[in-house]
């Protein structure tokens, strides 16, 4: 489904490479993994993928079901259904977060050629999908992420992911910030849209949210690049003894 | 042999132009005007109340052409139940009116000759007491003022009173006066949409009686070349409110100023404005409040964004008066900019005489929010549709002083079609 192959970036506006060559393919049905020390280029892959501007592809590719992915607006990679859970969600004062998803929902579908939904129909399914993260009607009506506690925000992201309904999920260290019954909320909103046909890249620093959502794959990401591939074993090692042994181990 | 250069005088260039109509009762307040457009003279280039706006167009002695403009957007306020007062190039059109009939209101014409007391003690009264900086275009209003009307409150109006300005002719020249008095305890709500002229200059001055309610909501469209000077200068007693909202799109050159004086303790005054503005655009807000009482709240909140080269201005003063303590003086003016050709230029002013007062001011320039239009568009929204939500974004605290729901409404469809228009 996602496929990154040999994959360089560098900053746009500093002569810095970021990412040095990563190779990925997450297959439909799959959790696949990202863990990483800080500043290992993890976050910068979610923001190349999703096209956020700042970055420079000096070479490789990322295609999603085939199509190139890198050659696309931030919107038209949406509408192919890439999803991209932000690890800082943006506040957006003035724009109400039912107006922003309603938009959003519609845009994509027009995007694809389908029906746009009607205002019943989308308060109907919100209303069901804003109950099971416990998102109050208020939360909805608020504008986007303005005065959301660090849980709300992230809860807010998990319910635009069940709107949008993306092939490709990508979770930027969404356990950032969040307090065990937050993370657990979460992990229980993700887990109810794994599904044979969409894949997941989850980031993560730590361990404990794959205890949550357990994935198929482990990756380990270190300068740049995909170092050490292994199963959910992978992440127990590095929640025991850190990274430092993996790292010298591939060194 | 060379003729020798003669002194063109611009203020009687333009005055040269226009004869003073004839009713009786306005006379002498219309003699005492033009005494003041002369001593004042017509504002020029050099003047400091004028820096950031030329005059020239709108005092030269012909109005420059302005071609009309059409859309496919209806009336306005068109599913509204108001009185509607037709002005066509600034000349009320009878047969497009409502009958000016309707309780709690007496409307007359500014052109009767009957001897209206009330008027006749007004017209001009609160304009000539404006001058604390000099408005000699509002002089000139007063004194050849073609048409207008006379608006007595003596209850809870009815309706809204809505004035139409249509533009038909694209060389008019409207000078249109309005007078409104609102009694002790009386509410009006006044509605102003249209272009009205290719060169419009119109006043308002407006009474506003102890424990009485002015609603003003004006949008001033559409038309790209139109050109307008508009002044509000309103007088307001103990525990009374006026409140007005300005929407303005397009226009070649539009002025309003907005004199507020506020006499009663305990009065409330709002005033606020949203504009947008794509190539040639030249908006000027510029208000003056004093305080000359107890207890007052004044809010000044204008809103810009601007594109193409589009140009905003916005002079603010808020004088508090030696004895208006407790005064709670609020400004913000904002412009978004959505590329680096246009421009914003704001002077906002607190004088304050009085030793227990709160007054805030706040002036910023801004472009989108760019990690917030990458978050939109990373849900899908594409780029236009996410820059415009963000723009209304932008405008919604100045929208949002419009009180009335339905009147909010119309404005943010209006806007929305304009942005949907002229998306980037």
């Amino acid at each position: 489904m996602l496929n990154i192959k040999d994959l360089h970036v560098q900053l746009e506006e500093e002569d810095k490479q970021i990412l040095k060559g990563v190779d990925l393919t997450v297959e439909a049905g799959k959790v696949h993994a990202i863990m990483g020390p800080n500043g290992s280029g993890k976050s910068t892959l979610s923001y190349v993928l999703s096209g956020r501007d700042g970055y420079e592809v000096t070479s490789g590719e990322a295609t999603l079901d085939g199509e190139d992915l890198l050659d696309m607006e931030p919107e038209e990679r949406a509408a192919a259904g890439l999803f991209l859970a932000f690890q800082y969600p943006v506040e957006i004062p003035g724009v109400g977060n039912m107006t922003f998803l309603r938009t959003a929902v519609n845009a994509q579908r027009k995007a694809r050629g389908q029906d746009e939904m009607s205002a019943a129909d989308f308060l109907k399914v919100i209303r069901a999908k804003a109950k099971d993260l416990k998102i109050d009607a208020d939360m909805l009506k608020r504008p986007v992420n303005v005065g959301f506690s660090g849980g709300e925000k992230k809860r807010n992201e998990i319910l635009q992911m069940a709107m949008l309904e993306p092939k490709m999920c990508i979770l930027d260290e969404t356990d950032s910030g969040l307090d065990v019954d937050a993370m657990k909320l979460v992990a229980d909103g993700v887990n109810a849209l794994r599904d044979a046909g969409r894949g997941f890249l989850v980031i993560t620093h730590y361990q404990r949210l794959l205890d949550h959502i357990k994935p198929d794959v482990v990756h380990i990401m270190a300068d740049g690049k995909i170092v050490k591939t292994g199963g959910p074993e992978l992440a127990l090692e590095v929640e025991n003894n850190g990274y430092a042994d993996i790292l010298a181990e591939v060194a | 042999m060379a003729e020798p250069a003669t002194q063109s005088n611009p203020t009687e260039d333009r005055l040269a132009t226009l004869t003073m109509p004839q009713n009786g009762w306005a006379d002498a307040a219309r003699k005492a005007a033009l005494a003041r457009v002369r001593e004042m003279g017509l504002p020029g280039r050099r003047d400091e109340y004028w820096k950031f706006t030329r005059p020239d167009s709108l005092t030269q002695p012909d109005a420059p052409k302005a071609s009309l403009f059409h859309n496919d957007e209806g009336p306005l306020f068109d599913d509204m139940d108001r009185l509607k007062i037709v002005f066509v190039d600034g000349i009320f059109d009878a047969e497009k009116s409502d009958d000016l009939t309707m309780s709690g209101v007496r409307i007359d014409r500014l052109a009767t000759s009957a001897d209206i007391h009330w008027a006749a003690d007004l017209y001009g009264s609160l304009e000539a007491d404006g001058h604390y900086v000099q408005r000699p275009l509002a002089a000139l209003n007063t004194a050849f003022a073609t048409d207008g009307v006379l608006i007595h409150v003596t209850d809870k109006a009815e309706k809204p009173i809505n004035f139409i300005y249509l533009h038909e002719n694209e060389t008019s020249d409207a000078i249109l006066h309005h007078v409104v008095k609102v009694d002790a305890g009386a509410e009006l709500t006044l509605l102003e949409t249209g272009p009205a002229a290719a060169r419009f200059n119109k006043s308002m001055e407006v009474d506003v009686a102890d424990g009485a309610t002015f609603h003003h909501v004006r949008a001033q469209g559409r038309d790209h070349e139109r050109r307008a000077i508009t002044h509000i200068f309103t007088r307001l007693g103990t525990e009374s409110t006026f409140k007005s909202f300005t929407l303005t799109v397009n226009g070649r050159l539009t002025r309003n100023e907005c004199v507020i004086d506020i006499q009663g303790d305990d009065a409330v005054a709002h005033v606020a404005g949203a504009c947008v503005g794509d190539g040639d655009f030249h908006h000027d807000d510029t208000v003056f409040v004093t305080h000359d009482a107890l207890r007052c709240e004044s809010r000044q909140v204008f809103k810009k964004v601007l594109r193409n080269g589009a140009v905003g201005v916005f002079q603010g003063k808020i004088l508090v008066k030696q004895g208006a303590q407790k005064t709670d003086g609020y400004q913000i003016s904002q412009s978004l900019l959505l590329d680096d050709d246009s421009q914003f230029l704001a002077k906002p002013e607190l004088e304050i005489y009085a030793d227990d007062v709160a007054c805030s001011h706040g002036s910023t320039s801004g472009a989108i929010d760019e990690e917030a239009l990458f978050y939109l568009r990373s849900r899908g929204v594409p780029a236009g549709i996410a820059t415009d939500l963000l723009t209304l974004a932008f405008l919604a605290e100045a929208v949002e002083e419009i009180e009335d729901e339905a009147l909010r409404d119309a404005l943010v469809e209006r806007l929305e079609g304009w942005l949907e228009r002229h998306r980037g």
